[in-house]
């Protein structure tokens, strides 16, 4: 394999329902990144059907080609019929470096196109640089629970494949002047491609706003006592304009819904506010959060390993604190 | 049916401290367990061998020590038990670690292979995906729950914003959740068997047919360049004071902060 061969940025970008995810997003913006070391372009792969968002907000954040392929087979996300686009385009195109979004499909179709084509995958990268040397992908993540970090290199193989979390890249400033390309790329499927019948798709309307995109988080762990004092938690998280979130213990103990928990097997976040109340602080808490903008740890034990990761450390009783602290603060705009 | 359920023995990371001087994980005394995710894919299978009758195989690929896994996996009721051991398998990364253990699933019959979706001291969740490629196998990755129809699995397979009910006709590979279900104990005659009456196959590269070049470090695309144990930041200052200052030092820290007005 001659790696001269491979060349550009591809980025994988996942849609559901029509709309393009904002991981993806960001990895067009770091995309971007690196295509301007690398002296190279950015490629934007779209699979789906009947798009609903503007392909070309994808171009103002970086992208010089959008290739969509637009085929009903791809409307929902199905791992054979995803696979086989993928690796078409990947096979013509072939970009020296591939970013895919970490999320539920990402993780599914990544693993699979790279077995297929036979290239290494790094997963969860928090942090992806160009090696000035070799000109090779520096790939960096998390081991061990989050504490260890391992820079992973593909040095023989092309294209280098990492998958990143939502929340890790910065979005980048759209610019409306940037011009670029969209291209249809058209794929034929195989029945045999259709190897699972989705019998209902589902969508759990339940769930209020992610975590991922809110700016203030006040978070819960077993110290919070019981599921009903969770209530004063999502009080103060409404009057900061926020939402709830949960240390594994809660979520395990069935307080709150999977989808709020924080950490190495939940979400990473970084609000511009983290509250932890009564959470400890194991690494694989830590590794979900600790990139926040400001954290403040509310724990009754002054030994708990979360105030070595907060901005603010109080060391008391979360359920004492907080009655003060709703007394005093400004009542915000969502709570009429 | 026969099942094969892909396990991994992991350091029990909930169990793991680290040492505030260093900043490194303390690994001595952590006790090794069957990884959750996997553990919830044997009783999957276990729970299909109650209803409809079946032949489960349990298989880690990993050090002789995993020997133990395997033992509580027979324990809990799994009738075979094969561990993939070689220094040849060393320093594998994913991509190796799925050729080895496609290789040994070929010498076994199967309608089902599970694997759990991800190990908690890697939690790249690329070994099943990667396996079912090698395979050519159809694959659902993020199983919350599995029932037999014929020769068809109805699987829910669970996405961050809802989930999909799928049909899929076996062979087929999936991967499991841990909150799928909560795995039995090992019963006390399940434990005499499994030291007693059951056994161990150890495999070795002799066993299997994959060519030597694609195994271990040396068969590995992605190599660690280099690993770090991350800065660890200046901690901020900490306050031990009733509930009522406490409230106005952060009031204070927020405003500072322009997160309130």
């Amino acid at each position: 394999m001659k790696h001269t061969d491979y060349k550009d940025v591809m980025v994988f970008c996942e849609q559901r329902e029509g709309r393009i995810e904002k991981v993806s997003k960001e990895l067009v913006s770091k995309g971007r990144e690196l295509a301007d070391n690398l002296e190279c372009c950015v490629r934007a792969l779209v699979l789906g059907h009947d798009m609903k968002d503007d392909l070309n907000e994808l171009i103002h954040l970086g992208a010089d080609e959008v290739i969509l392929v637009d085929e009903k087979e791809l409307a929902v996300f199905m791992t054979e019929p995803y696979t086989k686009a993928m690796v078409q385009v990947v096979l013509d195109r072939k970009p020296d470096v591939i970013l895919v979004g970490a999320s539920t499909i990402g993780r599914d179709l990544a693993p699979r196109v790279s077995a297929r084509i036979n290239t290494g995958l790094t997963a969860d990268c928090t942090s992806l640089e160009v090696d000035e040397e070799t000109k090779n992908m520096l790939m960096t993540r998390p081991a061990f629970g989050g504490n260890i970090m391992a820079t992973i290199i593909c040095p023989e193989h092309r294209p280098q494949m990492s998958t990143v979390r939502p929340g890790v890249m910065t979005l980048a400033e759209p610019n409306t002047d940037r011009i670029g390309v969209i291209s249809k790329v058209p794929v034929k499927f195989e029945t045999t491609d259709m190897n699972i019948e989705i019998l209902e798709v589902v969508k759990e309307t339940k769930q209020k706003a992610n975590i991922e995109d809110a700016n203030v988080l006040v978070s819960g762990g077993r110290g919070v006592g019981n599921p009903d004092k969770m209530k004063s938690l999502e009080s103060l998280a409404l009057r900061l304009g926020g939402n709830v979130s949960a240390s594994r213990a809660v979520v395990d103990a069935g307080w709150i819904d999977r989808n709020n928990q924080v950490g190495q097997t939940g979400k990473t976040v970084r609000p511009d506010l983290y509250i932890a109340c009564g959470i400890s602080g194991a690494i694989q808490h830590l590794a979900g959060m600790e990139e926040s903008e400001f954290i403040v740890a509310i724990n009754k034990d002054e030994t708990a390993p979360i105030f070595d990761a907060a901005d603010l450390s109080i060391v008391g009783d979360v359920h004492k604190i907080i009655p003060e602290l709703m007394k005093i603060l400004p009542i915000h705009e969502n709570e009429q | 049916m026969n099942i094969i359920v892909c396990i991994k023995q992991v350091p029990d990371t909930t169990e793991v401290r680290l040492d505030p001087k260093t900043g490194t994980l303390i690994r001595d005394g952590v006790p090794s367990i069957i990884n959750p995710d996997d553990k919830a894919g044997l009783e999957a299978a276990l729970a299909l061998k109650d209803e409809h009758g079946a032949h489960v195989t349990v298989l880690t690929m990993g050090p002789p020590q995993a020997d133990n896994a395997l033992r509580e996996a027979l324990a809990m009721g799994a009738d075979r038990a094969i561990l993939l051991t070689d220094r040849k398998f060393a320093g594998a990364d994913t991509w190796a670690t799925s050729m080895t253990i496609a290789a040994a699933i070929r010498n076994l019959d199967y309608d089902l292979i599970i694997a759990g979706r991800q190990a908690i001291d890697g939690d790249t969740a690329q070994v099943g995906p990667q396996i079912a490629e090698k395979l050519n196998l159809p694959q659902v990755s993020y199983v919350d729950d599995m029932k037999k129809d014929g020769d068809s699995l109805i699987l829910k397979r669970v996405f961050e914003d809802g989930y999909h009910r799928i049909k899929v006709q076996m062979p087929c590979l999936i991967t499991t959740l841990s909150e799928m279900n909560t795995a039995r104990y090992m019963s006390v005659q399940g434990i005499f068997d499994a030291y007693r009456e059951k056994e161990v196959e150890t495999w070795t590269y002799a066993n299997i047919e994959v060519e030597e070049q694609h195994l271990g470090l040396k068969g590995s695309p992605t190599r660690v360049k280099k690993s770090f144990t991350k800065s660890v930041k200046a901690p901020g200052k900490k306050y031990d004071v009733d509930p009522q200052q406490a409230a106005q030092i952060i009031l204070e820290n927020l405003k500072e902060k322009y997160i309130i007005d």
